[in-house]
């Protein structure tokens, strides 16, 4: 399992960032969520559907554990825990499924959409939930449409239950009315806040009417066909860019829209798209790129220099490499990612400084050794090291917050700096 | 299948990592898939620990399975050792690797490391946390200490007249509901009372410490959750006797400790010169006068339940109104005390249940877990954590035991600060037509927050709630009995707290008497009729 191999993508004759660099690929121990975390933010973000994780204890456990201070809102989610009987074959897994997803949709009339999110113990007992999705959609429709994903952990890592629901949900996606005009599809979730602001942006380019994938509400799910150009607003979206690819849809390349660059790019890679003119363009964002570079002022003085060394846990680690090396001067040792998806991040790849090494994959113990190694100012990581790492002196940010937090967008752009800015600020503040 | 939103207990390995982590030179390899690795943040995030949990999963993924499970089990068992240099080792799996049936025991043993292996068998899809911690640290001792066990029948030798008595306190772990404290609070006790610590365990033990556990004249179980089984085992081998009394409250303290006098062989005479607690003074001041009868709902692990009803009723007057439990494994000590206080045992991990259960019983205080802390803060009731689940917030900076006499002052204050202070109470009741006073005023001590504490109005934000699963039946206290505006208006002015029982007890009187609208005048014959 420690098998350890260094890969070199084929050589090439252009060297631009780290697009060709070599990577390290580790097979060891991995120490992040799975996919069923997804669903803490996926079911803030639609705001009528119910996710029923069909799992074990653990799944149940492992959802509270992480939703942790949200954990005493009320929930859209649940687990249908599978017990003995149901292993035993005593039960019908099926009919005791159909008998819990009734009893859940009597008592919540506000579901309009629910998920059946499949995990290792659904998995490895082979209970069909597409057939299961299927059978209870056409029982519940047209008040409940039914859709299933895998959100376990030997399929899926952390980010990528949001790849998973948002690839079950594009076959439902209605197709585009008028084929002709080319439409905007924003994909990955984004909070309301950013997805505003976006919109607004958008708007004044001239880009209107632009849809949103996920919807606030399952009953307005965007239209997807040929004329559909969509731009990933996530780097973990692979399975969800392969289904709109498979509906017709055409890829964005883009880079990702954190920090005043990465914003001022992906706003780019669209207007280009749509044939809008740069000095529109220019006239548009010049206002708020301006404010998030102000923003961004306050932030560089404790960042300027700082050495990073980044736990793989969200994809979006290279991305958040690309905008602290390059707008906030921060100096790159590592960067782990789960998973690099080289076609979505090739943009960003080709900004990261030469040299930096990229790690894909994971083996703990011996990551944590090379950290310490390292010695670096600061650690991105999960929650489960990060204290540990502070107690040998080491300042840590929690990779998770990158995920619940609004960090996209210009506006935004401040905030992102922040996370990264306060812990180091903090350090130099205590006098204990 | 069972539906389930919040969970009281995690699954059975989780118990095991509870034994794992309290412990030093004890390494725990899981055969599991990497989002179980969650589990890490309990112990660093909420407990804070600072160092991570020592547990290595294998962390398979799906393109592993059916080809080389077991040799990636056996690589990362080996890499464990290695690595670390434990003094004996766990391995197990969780409820996926329990599906493919890897066999972890056989896998490890067949490695034939230098070091003892503990296999752990825990059923995932049967037991949960609790049970998971006590088989983890029955089958820990039973492997160390059972080639030491001596042969059947044979007594223990008597202590030595010139030796102190000597005890090992079994149970606190990590993850601990104030496990920590109490553990220095016994000491204290136990030290004052002439009795040596031999052992604590798990909590900080070695593997090799637990050798020396028959050393010890007899066990204190101070949770048995968790210590029943390991201690039970070594009563039955090593002729150890234990304690049954936990020391939670004023007069367990004094039953325990005239236990452990008796256990460890001492004059009852010299004991009673140990400290005592500012409970039994503080619930005698007249302040505390208004704690009497105060409808008290308890819910938590059985031994935390079962400790805060009987302090909350022999101890400060409280009305027990519920009590239950979610420790299956503890649910006939949970009836036999529901019984002593009148009241329907609630044995249930169903938090939506447990929901159910207290809007009904229309409890003036709420002593629960941190689920319950939810329930009450959403209908407006006082509330005050006693057990795990825990939160970070149960990890005080502060010194704050639940057993012993300091633990006793330490609940006095828990259950009481969230209820009004006697004196702002009887203030609210002279000046309740003053507009500081209006009937819908949030008690100071909750906050900014808009209390909803007239108990049919909970009833109404349970059933209604947009979010949440709703009940399927209406709450079964909604009256069919309608108020009449001016009755209604009449309610309002009576102070928020108690409100709920004027409204209670005024529903009750008209349908015991067939009345169908309420009145005033019910309102005051109903009064005059309860207000002996
Ligand atoms: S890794 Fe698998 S078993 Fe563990 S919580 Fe995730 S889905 Fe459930």
């Amino acid at each position: 399992m420690s098998a350890q191999t260094l890969s070199f993508a084929p050589d090439s004759q252009t060297t631009s960032g780290c697009l060709d660099a070599p990577v390290l690929r580790e097979r060891g121990q991995r120490e992040v969520f799975c996919g069923l975390t997804g669903i803490v933010w996926m079911h803030r973000k639609i705001q009528d559907a119910f996710f029923l994780i069909v799992g074990s204890r653990t799944c149940a456990h492992l959802m509270q554990s992480a939703a942790g201070v949200m954990i005493f809102a009320e929930p859209r989610f649940g687990t249908a825990i599978i017990d003995e009987r149901d292993l035993a074959g005593l039960a019908d897994a099926n009919a005791e499924l159909d008998r819990v997803v009734d009893r859940l949709l009597s008592r919540r009339p506000d579901i309009k959409l629910l998920f059946l999110v499949g995990s290792c113990p659904s998995e490895v007992i082979k209970l069909d939930l597409s057939r299961a999705a299927q059978r209870l959609s056409r029982q519940h429709m047209p008040a409940v449409r039914v859709l299933n994903y895998s959100g376990s952990g030997i399929e899926t890592t952390f980010t990528q239950g949001e790849d998973a629901c948002l690839a079950s949900l594009v076959p439902e996606l209605p197709p585009s009315t008028d084929p002709g005009v080319p439409q905007l599809l924003v994909v990955g979730a984004l909070s309301d806040v950013v997805e505003d602001q976006f919109k607004r942006l958008f708007d004044e380019l001239g880009l209107a009417p632009v849809a949103f994938l996920p919807p606030r509400k399952s009953s307005e799910l965007p239209s997807v066909g040929e004329s559909t150009r969509y731009l990933l607003a996530q780097p973990f979206l692979s399975d969800t860019g392969r289904a709109l690819d498979q509906r017709g849809a055409s890829h964005v390349p883009a880079a990702f829209p954190l920090g005043a660059e990465g914003t001022t790019l992906w706003l780019r890679a669209a207007a280009d798209t749509f044939g809008i003119s740069p000095a529109l363009f220019e006239k548009v964002i010049a206002a708020p790129r301006a404010r998030a570079e102000r923003a961004l002022e306050n932030h560089r003085g404790a960042l300027a220099g700082r050495r990073l060394f980044m736990f793989p846990d969200s994809q979006l680690e290279p991305p958040l490499a690309r905008f602290l090396s390059r707008e906030m001067g921060m100096s790159l040792i590592e960067v782990g990612t789960p998973y690099l998806n080289r076609q979505h991040l090739a943009e960003e790849l080709a900004l990261l400084p030469p040299g930096t090494r990229l790690s894909e994959g994971q083996d703990v113990d011996k990551q944590l050794d090379r950290c310490r190694a390292d010695k670096p100012d600061l650690v991105l990581c999960g929650l489960g090291l990060a204290n540990p790492l502070e107690a040998e002196g080491i300042a840590t940010k929690w990779s998770i917050e990158t995920v619940f937090t609004p960090i996209q967008g210009y506006e935004q752009a401040g905030d992102l700096a922040k996370i990264f800015a306060r812990p180091l600020r903090r350090r130099q503040l205590l006098e204990v | 299948m069972q539906l389930t939103l919040w969970t009281y207990e995690g699954p059975p390995h989780v118990g095991a990592m509870r034994i794992a982590t309290a412990m030093k030179g004890l390494h725990y390899v899981l055969h599991a898939p990497q989002g179980d690795t969650y589990a890490d943040l309990l112990f660093t995030m909420i407990e804070r620990r600072n160092h991570r949990p020592p547990v290595t999963y294998t962390t398979f993924q799906a393109r592993d399975l059916g080809s080389d499970t077991a040799e990636l089990f056996q690589n990362a068992v080996r890499d464990a050792c290695n690595r670390f240099q434990p003094e004996a080792m766990l391995v197990g799996a969780s409820c996926t690797a329990e599906l493919i049936q890897d066999d972890p025991g056989g896998l490890a043993r067949a490695l034939n490391l230098p070091v003892p292996v503990v296999p752990l068998e825990l059923p995932s899809y049967q037991k949960k946390e609790n049970w998971g911690a006590a088989e983890t640290l029955y089958q820990l001792v039973r492997t160390l200490l059972g080639p030491k066990a001596p042969a059947p029948g044979i007594a223990r030798s008597p202590r030595a007249v010139s030796r102190k008595p000597r005890c090992n306190l079994l149970g606190p772990t990590a993850l601990g509901f104030r496990h920590r404290d109490d553990v220095t609070e016994l000491t204290r006790l136990l030290t004052s009372l002439g009795i040596e610590i031999n052992l604590v365990a798990p909590l900080d033990a070695r593997p090799s410490d637990l050798l020396r556990i028959p050393d010890a004249d007899f066990n204190v179980v101070m949770y048995p959750e968790i210590a029943s089984p390991v201690a039970q085992w070594l009563k039955r081998t090593f002729a150890q006797p234990m304690s049954t009394i936990v020391p939670i409250g004023v007069n367990a303290t004094r039953e325990f400790i005239a236990e452990v006098a008796r256990l460890a062989g001492l004059d009852p005479a010299t004991v009673k010169s140990v400290g005592d607690s500012r409970l039994p003074w503080y619930s005698r001041s007249i302040d505390s006068t208004y704690l009497t009868g105060k409808r008290v709902f308890v819910f938590g692990d059985a031994t935390h339940a079962i400790a805060a009803a009987r302090v909350a009723e022999e101890e400060l007057g409280f009305k027990v109104v519920g009590l239950g439990t979610y420790s299956r494994e503890m649910a006939r000590d949970v009836r036999t005390a529901a019984q002593k206080y009148g009241v329907e045992p609630l044995i249930s991990d169903d938090y939506l249940e447990v929901e159910e259960r207290i809007v009904e019983a229309q409890p003036e205080i709420v002593l629960g877990t941190q689920m319950e802390r939810h329930i009450a803060k959403r209908l407006g009731i006082p509330c005050a954590v006693i057990s795990a689940p825990v939160h970070v917030q149960d990890f005080p900076a502060r010194y704050s035991p639940q057993m012993g006499f300091e633990g006793a002052n330490v609940l006095f204050d828990t259950f009481v600060h969230p209820l009004m202070m006697g004196l702002e109470e009887h203030l609210i009741g002279m000046f309740r037509e003053d507009f500081e006073f209006h009937g819908d005023a949030a008690p100071s001590h909750l906050g900014h927050m808009t209390a909803q504490p007239d108990a049919t109005a909970a009833q109404v934000s349970v059933a209604d709630r947009s979010e949440g699963v709703t009940h399927a039946s209406p709450p079964a206290v909604v009256s069919e009995i309608g108020w009449k505006p001016e009755a209604e208006a009449e309610l309002k002015k009576i102070p928020f707290f108690v409100r709920g029982k004027a409204r209670r007890n005024t529903e009750k009187f008209a349908c015991d008497r067939g009345l169908d609208v309420i009145t005033i005048e019910t309102i005051y014959d109903a009064k005059a009729h309860f207000g002996k």
